[in-house]
């Protein structure tokens, strides 16, 4: 008898769920979905929203850019979290989408610290990640082989470090391991002798972050808030939140608090820049 | 009237009811399993069918590409690395794993039952139940820097093949468990009544009459390796290259899906290759358990 009222239980909590995504939303709750590396930002932000807001319901959820865009394109989220414009990964399926950039992250060059260099410059960086130069010794540093930490071709940081700090040149395949997410990169390098590779300034927000790791200047200049707003500091990127034509109310609502100076403390904590102290368009 | 009401109830209860819980519960099985195949199969197909990528090249070509521009050739997506990598991570498993899985069998079926039942079971059936999200943050945790203190990196085949043929350990155990026991008790006494020892029957009678059984146990953990991606992914490095040996990083087609199927955009040909990759793990798959069944047919002639 348990096992039978488990099963129909089970049964109809699937009949349940699947009704419930053919009735229309009720107006107090959105989804949104797309880049992990949002995803702590945002679910922070919806969960003081929610307080200060009751009725309302906000689910965020990851998946990655390109299912946040992709679903939104397609409805069935209201908004995507996306690490690069919708242009880049959708093409023409990004008519129609609405951009609202939340903040800037900076991306940072990181290697394990036994390696001695404390400075790349662009063509050095170039050399490294296209497989050209393969020991720290031709890079000014010590006798020591190199290491290249890459993410997968998919990832929207990958992405955004190919086209800011290599301008464009493709990383030479089979030469450098990928793990797929920084967490991932993060433990390599620390435990890899003279392993390279790209952080976001997400991961880079505490000294506890950056404990094990080093983090290295590009053509000179460190990564930090200040170099990346005035725009000197190029390893960088926005975060987005699209909607599909017009937000709806609540959309609208939250990429507004999203904004406020409600959420800045928030963004500044994980790591990011807001929006308003951008000095420069990253384009 | 009000007797045979009652009579109705109950039998309702007792027979009816249960019945088509059931019939319903392997209906949707049945419906879930013909889903599966149909979306995978239309999904995986329409690389082929729609983006007009060769079968030829996706399954033979190692030139994996997907962001290449149309001027320089298109995206590419030959996956033999993948394939490769795969097949060397699950065999190299098998091979480490089946010699002990047997081994262990033999014992705790012939030569310890009490010390195997009450101690070694237990122990192999804890081993199915840990995450495999665990197994590979043990292998990088414990593995990669052994095997890094006699190679340049510690992320490799090699520490790829050593996670996962821990984890299909259990699975062979115990199907090899079940084959022994099931060798007839008077082909034993038969053998001992010859003045066989027990390492001759054991090589001679044992492991003859449980070899089908025993095979059973390695396919299906030849396809749960196959099937395997987090802990490989974790210790396997990832970069997509064929390895030049043991001590060499590659990746598997687990691997590439796992990174790559979440930032692809929905429809996009690199998205259809991924859908590709996991029809061909399905067909894998399904081929395993084609292979058993025929095992397993033949065992009872």
């Amino acid at each position: 008898m348990k096992v039978i009222s488990i099963t129909s239980f089970l049964i109809f909590s699937i009949f349940g769920l699947s009704l419930c995504k053919g009735a229309d939303k009720p107006q107090n709750s959105i989804t949104i979905a797309g880049s992990t590396a949002m995803q702590p930002l945002v679910q922070e932000a919806a969960k003081v929203y929610m307080t200060k807001n009751a009725g309302t319901t906000i689910n965020v959820q990851g998946g990655g850019s390109g299912t946040g865009l992709t679903q939104v394109a397609s409805g069935s989220i209201d908004i995507g979290n996306s690490d690069l414009f919708a242009e880049e990964k959708l093409k023409d399926q990004a008519k129609g989408l609405k951009d609202y950039k939340i903040c800037a992250v900076g991306f940072g060059i990181v290697v394990n610290p036994k390696v001695t260099v404390t400075d790349l410059s662009k063509e050095q960086i170039v050399g490294i990640f296209t497989g050209k130069v393969t020991n720290w010794k031709d890079v000014g540093g010590n006798d020591m082989p190199i290491v290249v930490i890459n993410r997968p071709k998919s990832s929207g940081t990958r992405a955004t470090f190919q086209k800011k700090a290599l301008e464009g040149a493709s990383e030479v395949e089979g030469k450098s391991l990928t793990e797929d997410s920084s967490g991932a990169v993060k433990k390599i390098i620390e435990t890899t002798d003279g392993s390279i590779g790209y952080l976001s300034s997400g991961y880079l927000n505490e000294a506890a972050n950056t404990s094990g790791l080093k983090v290295i200047k590009f053509n000179g200049i460190e990564m930090n808030k200040e170099n990346i707003a005035n725009g000197s500091y190029i390893i960088a990127s926005y975060e987005h939140m699209y909607t599909k034509g017009e937000p709806n109310k609540l959309s609208k609502a939250f990429i507004d608090f999203m904004l406020s100076e409600d959420v800045k403390p928030i963004i500044q904590k994980l790591g990011y820049i807001p929006i308003a102290e951008m000095k420069v368009d990253l384009r | 009237m009000n007797h045979q009401k009652i009579k109705f109830g109950q039998e309702f209860k007792n027979e009816y009811f249960g019945r088509y819980i059931t019939y319903l519960c392997g209906g949707i099985i049945i419906l879930l399993t013909a889903a599966i195949l149909f979306f995978l199969t239309v999904k995986g197909s329409s690389l082929f069918l729609s983006d007009k990528y060769s079968i030829s090249s996706f399954l033979f070509s190692s030139n994996w590409n997907p962001e290449l521009e149309e001027s320089k050739g298109g995206p590419q997506f030959g996956t033999l690395i993948f394939i490769v990598g795969s097949t060397l991570a699950s065999i190299g498993a098998v091979l480490f794993s089946a010699p002990v899985a047997i081994s262990l069998a033999i014992f705790i079926v012939v030569i310890s039952p009490k010390l195997g039942t009450r101690l070694l079971q237990p122990a192999m059936e804890l081993f199915v139940g840990i995450p495999s999200v665990v197994y590979g943050w043990i292998g990088i945790t414990l593995l990669v820097p052994i095997i890094k203190s006699f190679s340049s990196l510690g992320f490799s085949l090699l520490s790829g093949m050593i996670v996962l043929s821990i984890m299909i350990l259990p699975t062979i155990t115990s199907i090899a468990i079940d084959s022994i026991k099931n060798v007839p008790k008077e082909h034993l006494e038969a053998s001992y009544g010859l003045g066989a020892t027990r390492f001759q029957t054991i090589l001679h009678i044992i492991l003859p009459t449980s070899f089908t059984g025993i095979l059973t146990g390695i396919i299906l953990g030849l396809a749960r390796a196959f099937g395997e991606a987090l802990a490989v992914q974790m210790v396997i490095g990832n970069s997509i290259k064929f390895p030049k040996g043991p001590l060499d990083t590659t990746t598997t087609i687990t691997s590439i899906l796992t990174m790559d199927m979440a930032n692809t955009v929905f429809g996009t040909p690199w998205n259809n290759a991924m859908w590709s990759l996991a029809l061909l793990l399905l067909i894998l798959s399904f081929s395993f358990i084609l292979l058993i069944r025929y095992i397993g047919s033949k065992k009872q002639l």
